[in-house]
């Protein structure tokens, strides 16, 4: 009893481990679990000129670090004969570009590669709490009123900042609210006041710069959101709608003030950003981005290997699912076949020759073989030499088999090559020893069950989307030991043996 | 006759599945480390002999190729003999010799051998072509068992035997297997054989099926087969006992035949024994199994045990009085 619960405990444990590792990469990483989806990739240029003075000249960029909502696939710096280094500040990177002697037009790149996902960041900087500033009048009585206006209205920081932001942008402002609005030209500045205005009731709030990516454009523009810390969390809101939340377009750029590049040693620094969409098949996406975040588990993928390598795997790691398939069909159902894995090695074979002619291969080659062995049998040759001669009729069966299909024009029969001639001769063997021994009917019988599970191994092996699931996520193979495990402690009846004993009921009445 | 039974018709009869069989019976009772005791039919014999268990007679052992041409003078020796591979599985690669015809020899079936066709098919056994896995191995020649004539109403071309399940040293059910013409002189039932069930309370052969389906009478002889007596029964139980005390096997099936003046023989043993025994029984195999699973010790004495199994088709307290 005790090995039972053992044998089922792991299959359990063995079972919940795949699928969790599974779930892991599926939803952490974004691994997607069918091979066929298409996945948007955005391509924002940062553009970044400046007139070069002769004098060497040092260029700074921020560059995307937290991407709520995207993944990093890919960044690229377009500078070729600057230096280049990368400074990561508390929430921002900056790219710090620099050259001994700039002269005339100097242009650079920053390009990223991003596709949505529904990664989630982390800003988990804890700010202090602003010191409530001196306003200047009549600002000061202005701001004063609109808090002790919206606190009557609020119980906590996100609906005090909602509440603000209402009156702050409402369509029918007060005058102290207008005072304010006077003050601020422009998005960005009109965000800045709404941050005084909350350091006033000691909110601390901040500015997250992004870009909408929505449509190709060649002038894209960044664009402001309020953050405000509520003590666990940074909320974010539209600074002029009050919305909550960031945006599923909204790609954050930076965190903090709008100034976003800066410039020592040069003239006129502009900056022009332009957005490109592309397709690409999600698997390359998630592969991307699962390596760009050093997770264990991509470092550890089989998308890591050489392509080669990883055609072999693809075809190795259909097999434990084949065998899966045998150790149902066998204990579950009690079908019959020559040799336990031989069907699985037959099925290998017929991915190359598509189900059809592979079927017609294996039932033509097994049938004249078999007549060949049966007059070998006649000849009273001993088994080894048998065998080999059986070997070496079955190869000359296929070669005349591939030449005939030629001259016919059938091609797919060429690619016969790595049929298992091997296990077709054995089981030529097998079948006619089993045909002497206990009869044509047991011979067909097995022959039949061995073509079918063959046939059922085909379709599961070729199966494109197992074929991707597994070679993904082979941890599944986990799930499959596991199922193993259980599927060896089943003591229950095969269903051919409830046909099997059906002639028990009868007695039983008797 | 419904075309299947459900699993719950077919637990309620005690009738016991290959998974289970595999997993609750031969893998927890039957040590693999014994297996070669059973397989290896040689070991068997010699074994059997230094017990004192009635066995066919050994004439000789084929090991290896070149011996194959002595065969000729073994045959002369004797008129009717057997040839089986020391490692056949399921009465595979069994060649019984009835007699001579001039210069051919007579299979069981009345079919005429070359002494190069018999040559061959011991060249066969040698090379594995019947053992598991195909390892090369021995051919056995031994005494063809003359069987007893109340079997000849009741047996077609081919020796009937006898298949007792001894478990734990008590044997739990019996069966006889009969060969037809379907089944080609060969005692396996989805071949064709007849199946007879045999109550180990008496020695009384209770019901009989053919393909699976209940017959009164012999299919080729149409002599009545149920309700006759085995003679010796005892002393075949008996013998089915020591075979398990012997090769110390939990869960064994004892091949016995019935010889005109040796009596019971020995002819194999099983490790993993069929199934179809039900069948012929008509009953399921676990209800006897369970009956001795329970008790955790069991009489060492061969007589106690054979009435235990007598008395195992009893109600449970009667077993207890028993034991």
């Amino acid at each position: 009893m005790n090995t039972t619960f053992n044998a089922k405990g792991w299959a359990l444990a063995l079972i919940l481990l795949g699928l969790t590792i599974t779930a892991y990469k599926a939803y952490e990483l974004g691994l997607p679990l069918t091979p066929e989806q298409n996945a948007e990739v955005w391509t924002v240029q940062a553009q970044v000129s400046f007139e070069g003075t002769g004098k060497p000249a040092k260029l700074s960029l921020y560059i995307p670090e937290n991407t709520p909502g995207f993944m990093l696939l890919d960044e690229d710096f377009i500078s070729s004969r600057y230096g280049l280094t990368i400074a990561k500040t508390h929430e921002n990177r900056r790219a710090d570009w620099a050259i001994r002697r700039a002269k005339g037009m100097q242009t650079l790149y920053y390009r990223i590669s991003v596709a949505r996902s529904n990664l989630n960041v982390d800003w988990d900087s804890k700010p202090d709490f602003p010191e409530a500033p001196d306003y200047e009048e009549p600002y000061a009585s202005a701001i004063k009123a609109i808090i002790d206006d919206v606190r009557e209205e609020s119980a906590d920081v996100e609906s005090y900042t909602l509440e603000l932001l209402k009156q702050l942008n409402s369509s029918a402002p007060n005058e102290n609210v207008e005072l304010i609005r006077d003050k601020a030209t422009g998005i960005g500045q009109w965000t800045d006041e709404i941050i005084n205005v909350l350091k006033g009731v000691r909110i601390p709030a901040r500015t997250i710069w992004g870009i909408d990516i929505v449509d190709s454009a060649n002038n894209a523009i960044l664009r402001p959101l309020l953050q405000v810390h509520n003590g666990d969390n940074w909320l974010t809101f539209n600074p002029e709608t009050g919305s909550e939340g960031i945006p599923a377009s909204f790609l954050v750029w930076k965190v903090g003030s709008r100034d976003i590049s800066s410039l020592e040693g040069g003239n006129d620094l502009g900056i022009n950003f332009s957005l490109t969409r592309t397709y690409t098949e999600l698997i390359d996406v998630a592969r991307q981005g699962a390596a760009k975040r050093d997770s264990f588990f991509s470092e550890f993928s089989l998308l890591s290997l050489p392509v080669q390598n990883q055609n072999v795997y693809q075809l190795l790691l259909m097999l434990p699912l084949g065998a899966l398939l045998v150790v149902f069909l066998r204990t579950l159902i009690g079908l019959k076949t020559f040799g336990t894995f031989m069907p699985i090695l037959i099925a290998m074979a017929f991915r190359e020759t598509q189900l059809f002619w592979g079927v017609i291969m294996f039932s033509l080659i097994v049938s004249i073989g078999l007549m060949i062995r049966f007059y070998l049998e006649k000849l009273y040759l001993l088994l080894i030499p048998r065998l080999a001669s059986v070997l070496v009729i079955v190869v000359i069966l296929m070669l005349l088999i591939s030449l005939i299909t030629n001259q016919l024009g059938i091609e797919r029969l060429l690619s016969i090559s790595l049929f298992p001639m091997v296990i077709l001769a054995m089981t030529i063997e097998r079948m006619s020893i089993i045909w002497e021994e206990n009869g044509a009917r047991e011979a067909m019988l097995q022959g039949l069950g061995s073509l079918f599970v063959a046939c059922l191994g085909y379709v599961v092996m070729v199966n494109e989307n197992l074929m991707y699931l597994i070679f993904v996520f082979p941890e599944l193979l986990l799930v499959v030991l596991g199922l193993c495990l259980w599927m060896g402690n089943y003591t229950g009846y095969r269903l051919t043996e409830l046909v099997r004993f059906r002639g028990m009921l009868d007695k039983e009445a008797k | 006759m419904r075309f299947f039974a459900l699993p719950g018709e077919l637990q309620k009869r005690g009738v016991l599945g290959m998974n289970k069989r595999n997993a609750d019976y031969v893998m927890r009772y039957n040590p693999r480390r014994l297996y070669p005791l059973v397989d290896n039919k040689l070991e068997t014999k010699r074994l059997a002999l230094e017990d004192g268990i009635a066995v066919p007679e050994l004439y000789g052992v084929v090991a290896i190729e070149h011996q194959i041409q002595e065969i000729a003078s073994t045959l002369t020796d004797y008129q009717a003999l057997v040839i089986k591979p020391a490692h056949g599985s399921g009465g595979s690669g069994i060649l019984v010799l009835d007699g001579r015809m001039g210069k051919f020899f007579r299979k069981a079936n009345g079919s005429l051998l070359t002494i190069e066709a018999i040559q061959h098919h011991t060249s066969n056994i040698l090379s594995g072509m019947y053992s598991l896995g195909g390892i090369p191995d021995k051919a056995i020649l031994e005494y063809r068992v003359d069987f007893d004539p109340m079997f000849e109403h009741i047996s077609y071309q081919g020796v009937p035997d006898i298949r007792i399940i001894v478990f734990r040293g008590i044997p739990t059910a019996a069966m006889m297997r009969l060969p037809t013409r379907d089944s080609d002189g060969k005692a396996n039932l989805h071949q064709g054989a007849v199946g007879l069930g045999i109550n180990i309370a008496n020695g009384e052969t209770t019901n009989a099926v053919h393909h699976n389906q209940l017959v009164e009478r012999h299919p080729d002889t149409g002599h009545e087969i149920s309700g006759i007596t085995i003679p010796h029964w005892d002393n075949i139980m008996r013998l089915a006992m020591q075979c398990a005390d012997t090769v110390g096997l939990g869960y064994l099936g004892v091949d016995i035949v019935i010889d005109r003046k040796l009596g019971p023989l020995m002819l194999e043993l099983n490790a993993r024994p069929g199934l179809s025994i039900q069948i012929a029984c008509g009953q399921g195999l676990l209800i006897n199994l369970q009956k001795v699973e329970k008790h955790s010790h069991l009489p060492t004495n061969i007589d106690a045990r054979l009435e235990l199994a007598k008395g195992l088709h009893l109600s449970e307290d009667i077993m207890k009085v028993i034991n």
